[in-house]
């Protein structure tokens, strides 16, 4: 780990500002600069966007720039590759893989977007069946993958196959990077129950990936996808938020112009569900006060779950107190945006988008079993397919 | 932001009342001594209060107590929960003495900060600090009171009652020694936590403050009562859990531990989510009290709706997963399920608190 402190941090961002004042340096230009600095990510490796400083650091970098008022990097669109790519990349990729993609994914120049999830394995995604057979220096892959977010602007995915179907499911698998540019690779939007399509449909078909472009070793996929997926749950927990951030505090302020929409019942419940978001916010910043003293607790697998539950219940009341305009929908035309906007719709795409906080990024109810299993430590469920071949599974 | 965690001080508080009541307020003994002629264990709260000076834990140390804060009173209170001791904290520890604290009294607070005097607050225990001043007792220009109070906590072991009282100028709030008022033990829905009733005939008195002192000193004793309550709740709860995990692990149906069945697991997962919430709340609250934040009345309101809806959920589900033995007076779960549901009722219910907040928070019903 290196020495350096908050100050170093300061004068570092104060040299890169000087050489690239934001108000005249090319958007992209300045982000470059940026990584080239070593002040994408600190806590990054020296020529891979970071200086090996302590991550908490990255703060001290973030708000120096937007006191200079420097651009972003656009965490949006590119928050797959960011979140997700970007750790697996770092952990299992070769210096080649770490040199080609790192740079280009921070500065947004290409977007990521994770080919995981299948028609037949979403929870279970050990259970998947995108095969990927040898061929010389490459890999020919054929299957379908879905739920995926940004794959139409994507330039990469980072993609899990399976590469040997005699051996028990989690042992044969297989990780990639698939080049979304390449012949065989289909994107389909996906419409939602919103009307809009978040999220693709993606179709491989002979899509040859050269052996170059695998992360980690040939049928150690799992292994690499663990990574992938703990850096997303880590992501997931938010931001700090004052009392009635978020959606509650719109419900409340609608409570407060609309007093002819007030009813003893929505009264009870919005009070109920008032004091919900505050307990929940209270507990994600009890939460993050662990983390600042480096004692992370168990209690952030809870924190997805309490999330989906209370914004289910508050997008619910707030359709019902809307009255007659709950009847509305602002707009069912199918658009493809590059990320949820809770806050910018009506009511109604509210509602029906808040049925997926219970699905995306592992359900409620494998939430549940991980939380019994982990945190309590509560016996799991027997095994059917314990030691059974990939190819012998009934599906 | 307040402080949500506990200091390696308090963890080392909790850590030495833990071991005591591992060994003095075991289940067995506990269950023993609901039966007795003692319901209270006396012996246990001298320890508690006089040599671990916990009586006194909030009390300045110019006024014999140790100079801590709501915060170490809190984490007290979650082992109290966790062990459910017969022993009078909430009633003497917590709301007679701050009571007395907010009345500004030098002579009482000493006495029942170090353990000497067990002191109880005449209010019924399901007063809310919104509830107003009550009006049940008089007090005439002697300072003689007459009246009565119904189901007041701790009261049967109480030595002093801290009594609110309509008085010739508006309220007043008064210290009366036991021997002067009529104090009738009931039999109580919560076996370790005691309540009796108790009436005034011209029993004289000493007045401890009076009009919007009073009214103050009153509000601001429920409201810490409240507030530390939630702490209770959620030691209260966390033990059920515990316990109750402990068990599905052990217990085999259809061959394979009770525990291992998802319909099981969910509903403790369920549990811990809550939990993860209450001690949040709980830990606002005793922190905003601890400092005297502004943000008191609005802490104490969510986590006193909040606390006492898991902990009652809390020994429900455990009463309900222990299966038949759940049932048994042997087993423990009856005693937190009766302490559950008598400290949701304690000091507000969870609607109350709720209703309070609709006010604070001005969102109006309708």
């Amino acid at each position: 780990m290196s020495t350096l402190t908050a100050d170093d941090l300061r004068t570092r961002v104060g040299e890169l500002l000087a050489a690239h004042p934001p108000a005249s340096t090319d958007r992209l230009d300045f982000l470059r600069a940026r990584f080239d600095a070593g002040l994408a990510w600190v806590h990054y490796p020296e020529g891979l966007g970071g200086l090996g400083a302590p991550r908490e650091l990255q703060n001290v970098v973030e708000a120096e720039l937007a006191k200079a008022g420097a651009p972003d990097n656009n965490p949006r669109r590119i928050g797959i590759g960011l979140g997700m790519a970007a750790p697996t990349i770092l952990r299992f990729g070769t210096d080649e893989q770490k040199r080609r993609y790192l740079r280009p994914l921070w500065t947004g120049e290409e977007v990521w977007c994770q080919l995981f999830s299948e028609p037949g394995a979403g929870s279970d995604l050990a259970a998947l069946g995108t095969r990927a057979v040898r061929d010389g220096d490459e890999w020919v892959v054929d299957g379908q993958k879905v739920w995926t977010s940004v794959a139409h602007i994507a330039r990469f995915g980072i993609l899990v196959t399976r590469t040997d179907p005699d051996v028990p499911k989690h042992q044969g698998m297989t990780y990639f990077i698939c080049d979304m540019t390449d012949p065989g690779v289909e994107v389909r939007p996906l419409r939602q129950l919103t009307g809009e399509a978040e999220f693709n449909e993606v179709f491989l078909s002979g899509v040859r990936i050269p052996d170059d472009n695998r992360l980690g070793a040939v049928g150690e996929g799992w292994k690499v996808a663990q990574t992938t997926l703990m850096n997303e749950r880590v992501a997931i927990g938010g931001n700090a938020m004052p009392r009635e951030g978020g959606l509650i505090g719109m419900v409340a302020r609608t409570w407060r112009e609309r007093p002819e929409l007030r009813t003893p019942e929505l009264h009870d419940r919005l009070l109920k569900l008032w004091v919900e978001a505050e307990a929940a916010r209270l507990a994600g910043q009890r939460l993050r006060q662990q983390l600042a003293v480096g004692a992370p607790g168990p209690e952030g697998s809870a924190m997805k779950l309490a999330f989906a539950k209370l914004q289910q219940a508050l997008t619910g009341l707030e359709v019902e107190l809307s009255g007659e305009d709950g009847l509305r929908y602002d707009d069912w035309t199918l658009r493809r945006p590059e990320k949820v906007d809770m806050l910018g719709r009506g009511p109604g795409y509210r509602y029906l988008r808040a049925k997926g906080n219970s699905i995306e990024g592992g359900t409620s109810e494998v939430l549940r079993n991980i939380i019994s299993e982990r945190v309590l430590g509560l016996p799991s469920e027997p095994r059917v397919d314990k030691d059974v071949a990939w190819k012998d599974l009934p599906r | 932001m307040s402080d949500l965690l506990y200091s390696e001080v308090e963890e080392d508080l909790r850590a030495s009342v833990r071991d005591l009541l591992t060994d003095r307020a075991g289940f067995t003994s506990v269950l023993a001594r609901t039966e007795s002629a003692e319901p209270y264990d006396l012996k246990l709260w001298r320890t508690l209060a006089a040599d671990l000076g916990l009586a006194g834990l909030a009390v300045p140390e110019s006024l014999g107590g140790q100079g801590a804060s709501h915060r170490e009173v809190a984490v007290v209170l979650e082992e109290l929960g966790r062990s459910v001791a017969p022993v009078p904290f909430l009633g003497s520890a917590v709301l007679a003495t701050a009571a007395l604290l907010a009345a500004g009294d030098r002579e009482l607070v000493p006495r029942l900060a170090g353990g000497e005097l067990i002191g109880a607050l005449a209010v019924p225990l399901t007063s809310a600090p919104e509830s107003g001043f009550p009006d049940g007792v008089s007090a005439n220009t002697e300072g003689a009171l007459s009246g009565a109070v119904r189901a007041v906590a701790d009261a049967p072991v109480a030595d002093v009652l801290i009594v609110p009282a309509a008085g010739p100028d508006g309220p007043g709030l008064y210290a009366v020694e036991k021997a002067a008022a009529t104090v009738s033990d009931v039999v109580s829905l919560d076996l370790t936590r005691r309540l009796a009733d108790v009436s005034f005939d011209n029993a004289s008195s000493r007045l401890l403050a009076s009009g919007a002192e009073a009214r103050s000193a009153l509000r601001q004793a429920l409201r810490a009562g409240a507030g530390l309550l939630a702490s209770e709740q959620v030691g209260l709860a966390q033990r059920c859990l515990e316990e109750t995990v402990a068990y599905l692990k052990q217990r085999y149906q259809f061959g394979r531990p009770v525990g291992s069945f998802q319909a099981l697991k969910h509903r403790l997962a369920d549990l811990y989510l809550e939990l993860v919430s209450a001690r949040a709340t709980a830990r606002h609250a005793a922190d905003t009290l601890a400092t005297g934040d502004d943000d008191v009345p609005v802490a104490v309101a969510v986590a006193a709706a909040t606390c006492s809806a898991v902990a009652l959920h809390a020994a429900e589900e455990s009463v309900q997963l222990h299966g038949g033995i759940g049932m048994t007076w042997e087993h423990p779960a009856h005693l937190y399920l009766k302490r559950a549901k008598s400290d949701e009722l304690a000091l507000g219910t969870p609607g109350r608190h709720r209703a309070a907040l609709a006010g604070l928070v001005d969102l109006p019903p309708a």
